[in-house]
């Protein structure tokens, strides 16, 4: 069976499974952008809503046990790769439970246990994170994948790792989340060229333009791609186009996307794409909203068992700055 | 190689790569040039990959940032790697991954996992190399918590820290100074491993301590054999071995019976590690100094001309005439 058969002949329960976890991190989302005009959680925070399939799309594609390095906009990547939204919530806010017991906070989250070898606050750690994941996945049959932001493609950290990993050939997917703004900056304006897939045909790695608000499109290009990486076939560059449907980061109203340009992706909300789709596969409305409706009280337990954990007590903190 | 045999401080790191990854299978090896058939650009690693197999040796592209962020990424995953970044000055292109990710990695996973990984590099002035390939790059980390920085001065020191740095579960910057490399003096006992944040006392004296790390340490040693046999000084010599962790208690130990203290660093004060061992000093031994100072660089860059780099690097002369000096001695009195 080729790799689109497979994707056409899914059940679309599992489809439906994962609208669930793409409404989870809508849902997240939605409960940090309330949580921080609260005060609860601190600092800054970057928000992915509006980019849910691409993570979702691609972490379905994964073992549980292959390698995810995401992004300070990372809250979809970790649920996406099976971080408990309890313990990430909690991180958020600062929260013992958390699940670097609040140590790292949004940008910096790391949990081994589900292969996501960190979000990274600078951009484009997370390529060479994943880059050198694949170094050691190459000997243990797994998979690492890279996602990363437009504005990290004229980093030298894209460049530097998309040759390393191809004169290499590592088991490695890079997928660029193409939401078409760096910060407050359009992405045509200081990319040269501005065409992110074509970069790879430099390196001669294959690569692909996704429309990345669709589920099914994401997870097409990452079976295949991934399927690439762990029979030996080297690493694949996926651009993944979407769009957030906030600004950068808390401190940001966005007001310099063009309204009728906000529009357009709105209308195109991978959640509505989603939900279409699933009533064409003849998923009953009774279906969705029962995993609509299990979602809302996952994520409304996240959120009061993270205001119910204590902060961490410095006084019995037990770090130490060296591994024994 | 057999104890007591003389062993040549390139051979000692080759030599103490090659048990390593005998031992550990994990243990991989990369950077530039390392594998192809000199070995290097100082011919440290001829014939590993050859041993061990183009898997778990291999040479990279230019590529700083990619290897240091890729050495990252494998020490959290199950791999312990050596890389060699070849200069120490190009360690400038790798920082943000080493300050970034390796050095907070346990801290911020709430030790879900640690860092094992070794950057070695070439360091130092002296090779009429030039401003930017003959700097020492131990101070622009000094100050990560995270970090642990080994600065061997022997053969046989290097030998036993590589091995120790190999073994441990931190991020290790390790730095060869180029002019130890040709260096042959005593091996170690076979299967010797040095602990990592210990100083030692490379020569005991009564009058004054002498603290130095890397090619620094032979100086003084030099420094402290030409006072005591041309004016009856005898100066004790501390190897400070790792700069971070700085092994505050043994120096604290040597001033407390010498009651004076001169710090010898192969780079500029503002902001070196000796200006921050004398500040330490200061802060726990206070009552123990009766003269605490520091010879260093001037405040510029690494000078090409044979002339210029010479008195611009504080030797063993300088280091002994910095000594006269402040005893008021004259030479040979």
């Amino acid at each position: 069976m080729t790799v689109d058969e497979q994707i056409v002949t899914e059940a679309p329960a599992a489809y439906l499974e994962r609208y669930g976890l793409m409404l989870l991190i809508r849902l997240f989302e939605t409960e940090m952008q309330r949580l921080f005009l609260k005060g609860e959680v601190h600092g800054t925070t970057h928000l992915s809503a509006g980019q849910e399939a691409v993570p979702v799309g691609v972490c379905s594609a994964l073992a549980p046990d292959d390698y995810l390095a995401g992004t300070y906009r990372g809250h979809g990547h970790a649920l996406a790769k099976g971080t408990h939204p309890d313990a990430l919530l909690a991180e958020m806010l600062g929260r013992v439970t958390g699940v670097c017991g609040g140590r790292a906070g949004s940008m910096n989250v790391i949990d081994a246990e589900h292969g996501l070898v960190g979000c990274f606050g600078i951009v484009g750690g997370s390529i060479a994170a994943a880059t050198g994941a694949a170094l050691a996945a190459k000997g243990q049959g797994r998979v690492a994948v890279a996602m990363f932001g437009d504005g990290a493609t004229n980093h030298g950290y894209f460049h530097e790792c998309l040759n390393f990993a191809q004169v290499l050939a590592l088991p490695v997917v890079f997928v660029c989340e193409n939401n078409f703004y760096g910060e407050f900056t359009p992405m045509l304006k200081v990319t040269a060229g501005g065409d992110i897939a074509g970069r790879a045909a430099a390196y001669g790695i294959p690569a692909s333009v996704v429309d990345g608000n669709d589920l099914w499109a994401v997870r097409e290009a990452a079976v295949e791609a991934v399927a690439r990486a762990r029979s030996g076939g080297g690493p694949t560059l996926l651009e993944c186009q979407t769009y957030r449907h906030h600004g950068h980061s808390k401190a940001d109203p966005a007001k310099y996307r063009p309204p009728e340009e906000v529009e357009r992706w709105l209308a195109r909300d991978p959640l509505g794409v989603a939900k279409a789709r699933l009533a064409e596969l003849g998923v009953s409305e009774q279906e969705l909203s029962e995993v609509e409706e299990t979602t809302r009280a996952r994520m409304e337990q996240a959120v009061q068992s993270a205001l119910a954990a204590a902060y961490p007590d410095p006084a019995g903190e037990t770090a130490t700055e060296f591994a024994p | 190689m057999s104890a007591g045999a003389a062993l040549e401080f390139r051979v000692a790191i080759r030599e103490a790569i090659v048990e390593e990854m005998e031992r550990d299978e994990s243990v991989v090896f990369f950077g530039e040039d390392i594998a192809a058939e000199q070995g290097g650009v100082f011919a440290v690693t001829p014939g590993i990959q050859e041993r061990f197999g183009t898997e778990r040796v291999f040479d990279t592209p230019i590529s700083e940032l990619a290897i240091t962020g890729a050495a990252f990424g494998a020490a959290v995953t199950g791999l312990r790697p050596i890389i060699e970044i070849m200069f120490g000055d190009f360690m400038g292109l790798a920082m943000d991954s080493l300050i970034n990710q390796s050095a907070k990695y346990w801290y911020l996973s709430r030790e879900q996992r640690s860092v094992p990984l070794v950057v070695r590099s070439a360091v130092g002035g002296g090779g009429r190399f030039g401003a930017i390939h003959s700097q020492t790059h131990a101070t622009w980390f000094q100050g990560v918590p995270g970090l642990k920085i080994a600065f061997p001065s022997s053969p046989a020191e290097a030998k036993g820290l590589l091995k120790a740095a190999i073994r441990d579960d931190n991020p290790v910057i390790f730095l060869e100074h180029k002019r130890l490399y040709s260096v042959k003096a005593q091996a170690p006992a076979p299967g010797e491993v040095l602990p990592l944040g210990q100083a030692r006392v490379a020569r005991p004296g009564r009058d004054l301590t002498i603290v130095s790390a890397g090619k620094g340490v032979p100086d003084a040693l030099e420094a402290a054999g030409e006072l005591a046999r041309d004016d009856r000084i005898e100066a004790e010599v501390i190897d400070l071995r790792t700069l971070r962790p700085l092994d505050i208690d043994t120096v604290l130990a040597s001033v407390a019976r010498t009651n004076r203290m001169l710090a010898v660093e192969e780079g500029p004060a503002t902001g070196g590690w000796a200006a921050g061992l004398l500040g330490i000093v200061a802060e726990h031994g206070l009552h123990d100094l009766d003269d605490v100072w520091l010879l260093s660089t001037d405040e510029l860059p690494i000078p090409y001309s044979p002339t210029l780099e010479d008195a611009f690097i504080p030797g063993a002369a300088a280091i002994a005439s910095a000594v006269r000096e402040r005893a008021g001695v004259v030479a040979g009195r």
